[in-house]
């Protein structure tokens, strides 16, 4: 079976959950921005966590399936139609072969996942689909492109019309309250610089992008100097330049940087602060601990499983 | 000395300058995680003073990698019986190649064949690997060698440049962005996504640097 791409005026890209075991030889993870998204997008259309799906963000986009299928759309910021009905996200849909698949970016977000029943197959690179345009592995999606969808052995009409409630998604909001755990060079900032940070208020730059999110507002002073020798780094990661205004690492984050981090995000918040729109978020941080985040993840994970429900 | 970074990683932190004794160290303790994984441990990171491990916070927890990492840390000695990879690197200096080669021997009161010939006369560690798929930060660096960034990045540096910046010299392995004075080029390849060792090289190799031809600026 093959998806058809009939537009895609902003970034699609193919994305599973990233590339693992090149990080030292500088090769990033990628993987998807929301990362909760794509899961649940892969649980509702019967697939494996790790099966590649799309990564719509920036614009709209529209696909045709030469055979039916079952699809599920996941993610903010779009509203998605097809044939002459509109349809929710967060829903396992059937889907007629010829169909158009229209993705319509809309308020309330910045990426969608598409997942097809048996995953999109286009040859993975160092083993794994994910796409890191500046590496060169993969590609940007365009109008034109055929993608290959995997077999499935799974019964569409028992898996169509399920969903994932919202009491289980992550609560996506332009006013979040992101965790954090701090550190692990607290040491390199003031003590007001840290409190600074966790009880400021910032905006997201337009500068933004899957590498990184620039947040703007109240500077954070360090207590010497900005630079650090480079060491390895990970999506969630808060870098603190000289400018005193952080930056978040994304899914396309380099393996290694040289800035002090101030903190990580939490899993379970990555989503809903890659979802954040630049210009209109004002976003918060809060402290927690390593084991209440990974607590909350595994909850969150878990959720893919227990939660779903026949609509 | 062992620090979260985040839900998913924690950083090792086994000094905080560049080194080759703690670089070295950095790399048995990668080479030990690596010997006798852990389940839920994905990789490691090495740099030049801290080690970064990932690990799957649904499979395992930080209390569980921390003791594994630290534990394995104590232990941790450098095999001298267990010979690095040593890699020859020809390079094209100066001319189109290098068009820095000149500035770099103005700003050292060097000459151009001095540059070059201080610039192949060390051998040179692979720190850690980073910026952009299969870049070697490569040092240290002849302290006459030693020059700033440039203030604007170019736009464009073509793969396979050999440039220098600050104690380290390094390879592009991709056309991409770049700061550093670049003072030549090799025709080997360091990335190939395809190939089944798609990196040239590898954190902890040791490479010499060796000059084919110098051109003229």
């Amino acid at each position: 079976m093959t998806l058809e791409v009939l537009a895609a005026d902003g970034l699609v890209t193919v994305q599973d959950l990233g590339r693992r075991g090149w990080g030292r030889f500088g090769v990033p993870r990628s993987g998807p921005m929301d990362a909760f998204a794509l899961r649940a997008a892969n649980a509702l259309a019967g697939n494996p966590p790790e099966a590649a799906a799309l990564e719509i963000g920036l614009g709209d986009a529209a696909f045709r399936s030469t055979q039916d299928c079952l699809i599920a759309v996941t993610g903010a910021g779009y509203a998605l139609s097809s044939y002459v009905w509109s349809f929710p996200l967060w829903v396992s849909l059937r889907v007629r072969g010829g169909w158009t698949i229209r993705l319509t970016k809309s308020d309330g977000g910045m990426w969608a996942y598409l997942a097809v029943a048996g995953g999109i197959e286009t040859e993975p690179a160092l083993g794994s689909r994910s796409t890191h345009l500046r590496g060169g592995l993969g590609k940007r999606i365009e109008a034109g492109d055929r993608l290959p969808v995997g077999p499935t052995a799974l019964d569409a009409q028992f898996l169509a019309a399920r969903t994932l409630p919202e009491a289980f998604r992550p609560a996506y909001t332009q006013s979040p309250l992101i965790e954090v755990i701090p550190g692990p060079q607290t040491d390199r900032f003031t003590a007001e610089g840290m409190k600074i940070f966790l009880n400021g208020c910032y905006g997201l730059s337009p500068a933004s992008d899957r590498m990184g999110y620039r947040l703007s507002g109240p500077p954070i002073e360090h207590s010497g100097s900005a630079d650090l020798l480079s060491e390895g780094m990970a999506m969630g990661s808060i870098q603190v330049p000289a400018s005193g205004q952080p930056i978040v690492m994304m899914a396309d984050c380099p393996t290694t940087g040289g800035y002090p981090k101030i903190a990580g995000v939490v899993s379970a918040d990555l989503p809903v602060l890659a979802q954040c729109v630049p210009g209109q978020a004002q976003i918060r941080f809060r402290a927690t601990t390593v084991e209440a985040a990974q607590a909350r993840w595994r909850a969150m994970v878990n959720g893919l499983y227990t939660g779903v429900e026949k609509l | 000395m062992l620090k979260p970074l985040g839900d998913s990683t924690c950083l090792v932190q086994l000094g905080d300058r560049i080194a080759p004794a703690v670089n070295r160290r950095v790399h048995a303790l990668a080479a030990l995680i690596e010997a006798s994984p852990l389940p839920g441990v994905i990789e490691t990171v090495p740099a030049y003073a801290a080690l970064l491990v990932h690990y799957d916070p649904l499979v395992t927890n930080y209390a569980s990698v921390a003791d594994w990492v630290l534990g394995l840390a104590e232990r941790v000695a450098i095999d001298a019986t267990r010979a690095p990879r040593r890699i020859q690197v020809p390079v094209r200096y100066g001319g189109e190649s290098g068009p820095d080669l000149g500035a770099v021997a103005a700003s050292t009161g060097l000459s151009p064949a001095e540059v070059v010939r201080l610039h192949t006369e060390t051998e040179y560690t692979v720190y850690m690997m980073g910026f952009t798929p299969g870049f070697p930060y490569l040092g240290r660096l002849d302290p006459r060698l030693v020059v700033p960034r440039l203030e604007t990045p170019r736009t464009l540096v073509k793969a396979g440049t050999v440039a220098i910046a600050g104690e380290q010299t390094g390879i592009y392995p991709l056309d991409s962005p770049g700061g550093w004075r670049l003072i030549g080029r090799t025709s080997l390849r360091l990335f190939d996504p395809a190939s089944e060792t798609p990196f040239l090289f590898a954190p902890g190799d040791l490479v010499r640097f060796v000059a084919e031809a110098v051109d003229d600026a």
